[in-house]
């Protein structure tokens, strides 16, 4: 039984989309700009009402309030979006709960290791949490958004172009945090990409999407 | 009690010229509203000259049901106002209808406490009290309540990419707008706060002014201002805490989607 599953899912502009995705899988998807990636990742992350059924393990998710589908089916948009001023301030309070623990030493995440660890493999210092957001330049905003998105321990990941900003290095490291989560999580992932290069490093499937079919 | 002096038609003249003169300087400039000027002032002479003769016969009869019927319409113009002042507004009955329930709440339930509780007319619905009393906190509450979605909608539209990450990371609706909702009741309250604020050293407001020049003792013209502006703030405030919470909830659905879509584009 694969992990995730849609069956007849009809976005706003195309579908019907029946795939599955599995344990541990990465599958990429690619296609021409406009043809519906972005929106095919909304509708799994119910951001938009869509057609069809999502399930996840087995459990439908109109069975489900939506703010757990979403935690449990993360969507990291392409631009990513900050509200307060502080950097760590935007932890969801179970995460800073997370976080701050960690700071005690108490805590540690299950799944993702330690906090600080992770935070050095995107290429931060501890002291990120306390940056002001401005300061931030579009590739750091793009990798902490990508932290802050696995502080959630999503099943299932679905990134969309979570390197495009990034420099060669800076999306090396990226992917290996996206690997290494996945191989102590088994978390199933959709990588939007228009990297050829980039699909044949990350992923073990590959969509292709042509005016929304 | 001596009587006001009376305004003769050519006093009235002479202060249109001003707004004639506006208007011919707003062509001057440009400014593509000196049509909308001289209407809304026409409209003014109209509506003051007829509600006049409406008064006069509403406070000679004291009828309930006339005064009810007074109130409905009044009611139903101030929503219909709240709904016109909005920029985005929601599409279908739910603008009228949310602006209408915030006016209920902010001007006509207060009226209705005022009265019954505060001033102890007889009868309750007395209308020389109850009409200019509904009126007054219509016209103000109208502001802070218009002012307040507006300033909801408008963020929430500017701010779409921070409501839905928030929601992908699994925040509530509530927990998602939060912020942008508390920053448009605090828009909403500054006009009433500064009018409390400036009352009697910058402003002598027009209720009390209107008694004062009617010949009433200044100390009995403040203490009506007094209990007037304290139900403007209470009207203001909870009608505004309704329609901001009511709109806030239409533009998520039942699965916390942020449906944008169930705003008018512009006018």
């Amino acid at each position: 039984m694969g992990r995730l599953i849609t069956e007849g899912l009809r976005t706003i502009c195309g579908g019907p989309f029946s795939f599955s995705v599995e344990h541990g899988e990465c599958v990429a998807i690619s296609g021409p700009s406009g043809c519906g990636k972005t929106l095919l990742l909304r509708a799994l992350a119910d951001l938009d009402p869509a057609e069809g059924r999502v399930r996840l393990n087995g459990e439908d998710r109109a069975e489900m309030p939506a703010p757990l589908w979403r935690r449990r089916v993360g969507w990291l948009p392409a631009e990513s979006a900050w509200w307060f001023d502080r950097v760590g301030d935007h932890f969801l309070k179970s995460q800073r709960s997370k976080v701050e623990g960690r700071r005690s030493g108490e805590q540690k995440l299950p799944m993702l290791g330690d906090v600080a660890s992770t935070l050095g493999k995107l290429g931060f210092g501890e002291d990120v949490l306390e940056w002001r957001v401005e300061r931030l330049s579009t590739g750091e905003k793009q990798r902490l958004a990508l932290f802050r998105l696995l502080l959630n321990e999503p099943e299932v990941l679905l990134l969309d172009e979570p390197t495009a900003a990034l420099d060669r290095t800076h999306i090396h490291l990226a992917e290996e945090v996206i690997a290494s989560y996945l191989k102590t999580t088994a978390a199933s992932v959709l990588w939007v990409s228009h990297d050829p290069d980039q699909i044949a490093r990350v992923a073990d499937r590959h969509l292709q999407l042509w005016e929304g079919a | 009690m001596n009587s006001i002096i009376e305004l003769s038609p050519f006093d009235l003249s002479l202060a249109a010229l001003l707004v004639v003169a506006l208007a011919w300087v707003s062509r001057k400039l440009q400014l593509k509203i000196g049509g909308r000027l001289l209407l809304s002032a026409v409209r003014t002479v109209i509506q003051l000259s007829l509600i006049g003769f409406v008064l006069k016969a509403l406070f000679e009869s004291t009828e309930a049901g006339w005064v009810a019927l007074m109130a409905l319409v009044m009611i139903l113009a101030a929503g219909r106002e709240v709904r016109a002042r909005q920029k985005h507004r929601l599409r279908g009955p739910w603008s009228f209808g949310i602006g209408l329930s915030a006016m209920f709440i902010s001007s006509f339930a207060v009226t209705v406490l005022a009265l019954a509780v505060m001033i102890h007319a007889e009868p309750w619905y007395a209308p020389r009290y109850a009409i200019p009393l509904l009126g007054m906190l219509l016209g103000n509450t109208m502001n802070g309540v218009s002012l307040a979605v507006n300033q909801l909608t408008q963020n929430v539209r500017s701010q779409r990419a921070v409501i839905e990450t928030r929601l992908a990371l699994g925040q509530t609706k509530s927990e998602a707008i939060d912020d942008i909702r508390r920053e448009s009741i605090r828009t909403g309250l500054i006009p009433i706060i500064n009018a409390m604020a400036a009352a009697g050293l910058v402003s002598l407001p027009g209720m009390m002014t209107g008694q004062i020049l009617a010949g009433n003792l200044p100390a009995d013209a403040a203490k009506y201002q007094i209990l007037i502006m304290f139900l403007i703030a209470g009207g203001t405030g909870f009608g505004m805490l309704v329609a901001v919470w009511m709109t806030s909830h239409r533009l998520f659905d039942d699965r916390d989607r942020l449906r944008l879509e169930r705003l008018t584009i512009s006018d």
